[in-house]
């Protein structure tokens, strides 16, 4: 669901054919018939952004019918713990959770605790800094997490087994075919199919991609397809468990070792405005009474700060802690470019991204970057992004003039991923080392080699400085190794991977990292890619030559190739199955074996338990598979760490053409928008008006191309087997509005109109939802106006709304309309699509208006 | 030269023409359409590998395949064909309706649209299929064609004059002239990649082994064994074409395994070797030549 | 038992009606060479029997315009090649599989043949009279009967060349075409001598001519209900006007050849006629061959029939 896998990650999917060749059923969910539905066993149409509907029906109809892998649910999830007395679900309160707090459009979770617990964290901070993102890769804290009142029976009325049944009763195969589109007997056939393949003795893996993350409630479809996973026990199990396919090469590498505003390596957060200590930090981050290996965060933070300051970090000096900056708000990327449109950023580098063409509301990126001092872009290509200013379409709107535009663009060639050496983190969170092939020609360089120098000329420049404002910069370890003038890759990730400072050795993993000082580590969830002065991540043991794949590349944490594999025994420690084990206690050896890295304490015996008073890693039974999480136990209900509920609700998306048929509540309470008026919304129920942006607009990729287009619409090759923009629109939407196959027509939003020659097929349908037809019609987004092949911008429809856990945009739901012929051109573009939002009646309020049962706050802002 | 060196079932097509016992046994491709997911890496493979000029920028409308055809700038073209539903059976149903591989039109219609069992995309990779018996090779007038010892064939670049007989001998529509270079161009197999033990471009990229490569006899029975399994499975609209040593080109060196019929594919359903007639079209022109000879003759006999 | 379906569907299915075979990589330039070669081989033979039964006019004109017209078709040959200069590389091989190998070595026999006595007619007096000229006058009746003798096969073999392929209404047609472009080639042969030469020589020409026109219409007739579907890609569009001009201008040439009496203009117009009726029909029938792979009609009806009839007989 939420994935074209096998146009997305051709390679990858070389594996679920193999799978398919060996009898595994393989079913594709997805709003459009795609390269991957045609070699799926099923394809299953669905409206786009109705996901969480169907998940939900998936879990009633396993609730229902208690096929839920009963012993691993009650044993390793929070099924059983009793949720606190306050708390009130959808089913009262229309659609909302208790703790909505109607100004800040951000909920309390006090409500949200078990019985026994308190919440760590602030509703509305939490949001604008987007916490729940520092959650990668430790569990949302919760104070008190040992002990908690628990029914083991589930049948408590409030314990989370049965909050979950109340919560999903009203998610019915009818309800599914209402709001899906789905058949209720087909959405039965794959709920049924989907309980059967797994338990004891077989497993259902699920896959899903950006299809599922770009919505304003993408966080919540990952928790549904995840509860689903725990009810039935295909959590770290062998051919189980959640794959999630990223967007492109070594971006899993860039949210572990991040450039986003709100977390540090390895997923701790940010320190925030008012984190006066690192001992305030760390009490943010963590709480001391919780379980798990994320109460050593001060452990990993410290070697970071070591490993960025070196010799000059000290306890003394709370090992330079007061160096990193404090954000105080939602610097995201989107709120960042508003701000550039607002004037108050001045300096940009973009390295290999090209916003112009691939990020949402393009326009607004355009503008923005328009109206800075400076622009740094590196890339391999001039990129729309670095030539917006002179030929951009805003150029043609008379919007931007390129003699007055006032940004300064420096365009540097980047070195490409053979010609430099380095590593790659790729989805399944495995390193992959990448070796040097050729030079790289002229003067492009890498990044290393262009931010290390960037380094060593500002601190030559400022090193007589006496200004306290400098010594962050002046004191930074900046003796990377250097291979001539080349900063040694392998250096940089050998001190990723820590180093003790006592002995000079690279240390074996996490386990080994201190709070006082004594190591330092770049990215302690990295920690061991390096171990033993060996460059793990090179390692390329052919599969013919070794029984499983621990010995290819290097997976975090510790090597681990599936996460939380404690759960594929059972609390005693056998395995579910012996067709299905991985790992099992040993006990003649006294230790955890298998066949991959234990992902638990090697020498903690399955019948281990706490002394009173224990915390953090000692607190962790001998049956508390996850080890990240303050209570060991899996989360069906989260109590914490979700900022718009801690169950996942069927909330339409933020431009719909239907009401919501569920709840009172049409979308997402807590969402993130920006009510201004270069980021208007197209109107939803209950607004009025919705019928001049009828249609459902979905974008997603083509093998041919790559994200933004800067990659390959420069090459022939690639640029002749899909060398122009199209539109998909089904044959009955075609007659609605007239289009014919290979014609022109344009795409309309609130934001702008777009050109693109029709495609009638087939491989899109219109679907009944309630009492509607709801067409769809889907993009590719490649396109921009340089290289061998141009297009318009498809991301230029998309405004911004975001989800609120994260703050990734929802790109992959809108509403639209669509007309023959191509659109105006110039100013008259402007006018055009400003006679839309007056018919549509829209302001800066539209789209603003977050909680729909009752009276409430329009969330705009003003624009300066 | 052996009685079945122009049509009919030959085993050693390199043997025939003429290489020592030492040759290397024949290889070929599989092609299996029922694990195609339509990548294109083959096409991408095959340029790079091959350095084959870029053929145009053109949206053609055709589901994903904007490279039309196999040409002097094409040697491996994927094809997508998008079946609403009502596929025909194995090969006999002569009342099939006219499929352009698009839909058309319908009205509006406001009723459950859910999900289409019997929708299928069909992507097949698509390649010259170094036939057994080769009307490009049979034509060739300057010997620039050749059968390699390895049974494919290969066009010599610097020898062929662009006489353009052998665009015209295919029954499959390979082969072609390269404008502005005037020569014909085929897919080689890698002839060089050959030589050094390596399998083609295309079979190498290809992520999920649609397109597999090997000794042909070998890929013969795997392909039977595919062919029976899918059936087993259900999925009976499963056959192999140009498998066949009796078929009109001796069976071919690049053959497939199709979920539907071939024309549906670009594919011609009963291809015959030009050659196989040649005996007979000597004769009639032996006859014709006769017929010429006496009206000469009988045009000076008598007296006017 | 399925019952068997006799005549051809209707329909058919194809990959976006889009053509299988390749469009011919020849042009205009082929469609002339068949006819200038039928051309010669026709004169060479008028010239050789003029020769024999003294009639030096005939003789004359008929081994110049063999000459003439040889030259003419080898220079289409080479031009039309995709790289001219390296037009010798068909001198490297000899295949009994390639009909425009075999052509290469027919032509190769029969030029010098013809090359030689029309050079001997066009030798200026002054060279004639020294020893290469008397050498070359000498050689002219066994050059020029060389050249009769082999061009009935260059006369043939160009059938064989358009038959020998893929294209379906050439490939089809091989039963007849070679009867066409012989026939072809003696009314065009006949067809230039008569316009060429006195009344009195003329007769054998005309005859020739009148001959060779029955046989050219009466093939090409012939063929038309016999080649099934392909037939369409003769009697419709540009092919079938051309075929139409060209049976009206080789009708009328040869009806004019026999009623002409004495009558210099008629014979002349005749002639012109049957010359004008020999091209259109080498370019129809090239036209025929393009039209016929340009719709994979042609390709998939014939051929799914056969497969169908072919397992039929297998049950």
């Amino acid at each position: 669901m939420g994935s074209n896998m096998a146009e997305a990650h051709p390679v990858g999917f070389q594996w679920v054919m193999e799978a398919k060749a060996r009898g595994t059923q393989v079913v594709h969910i997805d709003p459009r018939f795609t390269r991957t539905s045609a070699v799926a066993d099923r394809h299953v149409p669905l409206r786009a952004g109705s996901d969480i509907a169907f998940l939900g029906g998936v879990i009633n109809y396993i609730l229902s019918n208690e096929l839920d892998f009963r012993e691993y649910v009650t044993a390793y999830t929070n099924a059983s713990f009793l949720v606190d007395e306050s708390f009130r679900d959808t089913e009262d309160l229309d659609g909302l959770f208790s703790g909505y707090d109607d100004a800040t459009a951000s909920y309390d979770p006090t409500s949200w605790h078990y019985e026994s617990t308190t919440p760590v964290g602030d509703g509305a901070g939490d949001k604008e800094r987007a916490a729940p993102d520092q959650h990668g890769s430790g569990g949302a804290p919760i104070e008190g997490a040992q002990d908690i009142p628990a029914d083991p029976t589930l049948q408590h009325p409030r314990c989370v087994y049965q909050v979950l049944k109340r919560h999903y009763a009203r998610y019915t195969p009818e309800m599914v075919e209402r709001v899906c589109g789905v058949p209720a007997a087909s959405f039965l056939q794959i709920a049924k199919a989907w309980a059967e393949n797994s338990g004891r003795e077989r497993t259902a893996a699920l896959v899903y991609s950006v299809g599922w993350t770009q919505h304003s409630v993408g966080a919540q479809y990952i928790r549904a397809g995840s509860i689903i996973q725990l009810l039935l026990g295909n959590i770290g199990r062998p051919g189980g468990g959640i794959l999630a396919l990223r967007g492109h090469a070594s971006i899993q590498g860039s949210t572990d070792v991040p450039t986003l505003f709100n977390l540090l390596p390895g997923y701790l957060a940010m320190p925030t405005a008012g984190d006066a200590t690192l001992a305030d930090y760390l009490d943010q981050i963590t709480s001391q009474n919780q379980k798990g290996f994320w109460h050593n965060a001060d452990a990993y933070m410290v070697s970071l700060l070591k490993e960025y300051w070196g010799d000059a970090a000290t306890a003394d000096n709370d090992y330079c802690f007061d160096y990193l900056p404090r954000i105080n708000g939602d610097h995201g990327t989107y709120r960042t470019v508003m701000d550039m449109v607002d004037g108050k950023v001045f300096g940009y580098f973009l390295l290999g991204q090209n916003p112009a063409v691939g990020s949402a509301h393009g326009r607004l990126q355009r503008l923005g970057m328009a109206n800075l001092d400076w622009l740094v872009v590196r890339d391999l290509v001039e990129i729309e992004s670095a030539s917006f200013w002179k030929d951009g379409p805003e150029v043609e709107t008379g919007e931007i003039t390129p003699e007055t535009c006032r940004t300064e663009v420096f365009l540097f060639p980047a070195a490409s991923h053979v010609e430099k050496a380095g590593s790659f983190t790729q989805t399944q969170r495995m390193l992959q080392w990448r070796e040097q092939a050729v030079e790289p020609p002229g003067d492009a360089r890498s990044e290393l080699w262009f931010f290390y120098h960037l380094g060593r000329i500002l601190r030559e420049k400022l090193a007589y400085s006496i200004d306290a404002r400098d010594r962050p910069l002046l004191d930074l370890s900046w003796d990377y190794a250097l291979d001539g003038d080349e900063p040694s890759g392998e250096d940089v990730l050998r001190r990723i991977s820590g180093v003790d400072l006592t002995t000079g050795r690279a240390v074996d993993n996490y386990l080994d990292l201190k709070a006082d000082g004594s190591t330092m580590s770049g990215c302690w969830i990295y920690s061991g890619v390096y171990a033993d002065e060996v460059n793990q991540a090179a390692r390329r043991t052919p599969r013919t030559e070794q029984a499983h794949d621990d010995d290819w590349g290097w997976t975090w944490p510790m090597n681990r190739r599936i996460l939380y594999n404690r759960a594929s025994a059972d609390p005693q420690g056998r395995p579910w199955s012996e067709r299905k084990k991985l790992v099992w206690w040993d006990e003649a050896q006294g230790e955890w074996t298998g066949h991959d890295v234990p992902d638990f304490e090697r020498k903690k015996s399955p019948d281990y338990r706490p002394p009173e008073g224990a915390v953090g890693v000692e607190a962790l039974r001998g049956d508390d598979p996850f080890i990240m999480q303050a209570d060991g136990k899996a989360w069906l209900f989260a109590p914490n760490g979700v900022l718009d509920g801690p169950l996942p609700t069927h909330y339409e998306p933020h431009e719909s053409p239907v009401r919501n048929p569920l709840y009172v509540q049409q979308g997402n309470p807590a969402r993130k928008v920006y009510g201004r008026q270069d980021n208007p919304s197209n109107p939803s129920p209950p607004e009025a008006h919705g019928e001049v942006f009828p249609f459902v607009f979905t974008a997603a990729r083509l093998t041919e191309h790559h994200t933004a287009g800067g990659m390959s619409r420069q090459l022939a090759y690639l640029s002749e087997l899909q060398p122009g923009l199209f539109v998909e629109v089904s044959p009955e939407l075609a007659s609605v509005r007239g289009l014919v196959h290979m014609d022109w027509a344009h795409v309309v939003t609130s934001r702008t109109a777009v050109d693109a020659r029709v495609f009638v097929t087939e491989r899109l349908r219109p679907l009944h939802i309630d009492d509607h037809v709801v067409h769809q019609i889907w993009m590719p987004y490649h396109f921009g106006n340089k290289g061998l092949v141009d297009g318009d911008v498809v991301n230029d429809l998309l405004g911004v709304v975001a989800d609120p856990n994260v703050l990734i945009q929802e790109s992959k739901v809108a509403t639209c309309d669509i007309q023959p012929g191509r659109r105006p051109r110039g100013p008259a573009l402007l006018d055009y699509v400003a006679a839309y939002r007056s018919r549509a009646g829209i302001t800066t309020k539209t789209g603003t208006n977050l909680d729909t049962t009752g009276p409430s706050t329009d969330h705009d802002e003003e624009t300066p | 030269m052996s009685g079945n060196s122009f049509y009919g079932p030959l085993a050693d097509p390199a043997g025939d023409a003429g290489y020592d016992e030492r040759h290397p046994p024949r290889v070929g491709f599989f092609t299996d359409t029922s694990v195609c997911i339509g990548c294109k890496a083959c096409e991408v493979a095959c340029k790079e590998w091959n350095e084959v000029p870029d053929d145009g920028f053109d949206l053609l409308g055709m589901s994903f395949d904007n490279t039309g055809e196999l040409g002097a700038n094409s040697w491996r073209h994927v094809a997508f064909v998008e079946q609403p539903g009502g596929r025909s059976g194995v090969g006999e149903d002569l009342k099939a309706p006219v499929d352009l591989g698009m839909p058309e039109l319908k009205q509006a219609v406001a009723d459950v649209v859910g999900e289409r069992p019997d929708f299928r995309w069909l992507m097949s990779s698509d390649v010259c299929k170094h036939c057994t018996h080769a009307g490009c090779l049979d034509v060739c007038p300057t010997g620039a064609l050749f059968r390699t010892e390895f049974s494919t064939v290969v066009v010599q670049q610097d020898i062929c004059n662009g006489c353009g007989y052998c665009v015209s001998a295919c029954p499959y529509g390979v082969i072609e002239r390269r404008e502005g270079d005037g020569r014909a161009w085929k897919c080689t197999m890698c002839y060089d990649r050959l030589h050094d033990g390596l399998e083609p471009a295309c079979a190498k990229a290809c992520p999920t082994d649609s397109i597999q490569f090997g000794p042909l006899d070998e890929l013969r029975e795997r392909a039977a064994l595919r062919v029976e399994q899918l059936h087993e499975r259900g999925v009976t609209e499963a056959r192999l074409y140009g498998h066949d040593p009796n078929d009109g080109v001796g069976g071919d060196g690049a053959f497939f395994l199709l979920l539907d019929e071939p024309e549906v594919y670009g594919l011609p359903p009963d291809p015959v070797v030009p050659t196989r007639d040649a005996g007979a079209m000597w004769r009639y022109a032996g006859l014709a030549a006769s017929a010429l000879v006496g009206i000469a003759v009988s045009a000076f006999v008598g007296r006017r | 038992m399925k019952e068997q379906v006799a005549v051809p569907p209707a329909e058919f299915r194809s990959y976006y009606g889009r053509q299988i075979l390749k469009t011919p990589a020849w042009n205009w330039m082929i469609a002339a060479y068949l006819f200038l070669g039928g051309l010669s081989a026709g004169s060479a033979m008028l010239g050789a029997g003029a020769d024999l039964t003294g009639r030096p006019t005939l003789r004359k004109v008929s081994r110049v315009g063999a000459l003439v017209s040889i030259l003419g078709s080898l220079y289409f040959l080479v031009a039309d090649l995709g790289r001219p200069e390296r037009f010798h590389h068909m001198l490297r091989v000899a295949k009994p599989s390639s009909p425009m190998s075999m052509g290469t070595w027919i032509l190769s026999a029969y030029g010098p043949g013809a090359g030689l006595a029309g050079v001997a007619e066009l030798m200026p007096n002054r060279l004639r009279r020294n020893w290469i000229g008397r050498l070359v006058w000498w050689l002219a009746r066994p050059a020029g009967l060389w050249a009769a003798a082999t061009a009935p096969g260059v006369a043939s073999y160009t059938a064989v060349l358009l038959s020998h392929t893929a294209v379906p209404a050439w490939h089809e047609a091989h039963p007849y075409l070679p009867f066409v472009f012989t026939g072809s080639a003696a009314a065009s042969g006949g067809g230039l001598g008569m316009m060429l030469v006195p009344v009195g020589e003329a007769g054998p020409a005309r005859r020739m001519a009148v001959a060779g026109a029955a046989l050219e219409v009466a093939a090409s007739r012939a063929m038309e209900p016999r080649l099934g579907l392909v037939a369409e890609a003769y009697t419709t569009g540009r092919a079938h006007r051309l075929r139409q001009w060209s049976e009206v201008l080789t009708v009328g040439g040869a009806v004019g050849t026999v009623v002409g009496g004495r009558r210099r203009a008629v014979l002349v117009a005749s002639g012109l006629a049957l010359l004008a009726g020999s091209a259109l029909q080498r370019f129809g029938v090239f036209e025929a061959g393009v039209a016929s792979t340009q719709n994979p009609k042609y390709v998939v009806v014939p051929q799914r029939e056969r497969l169908t009839a072919e397992s039929a007989a297998n049950r």
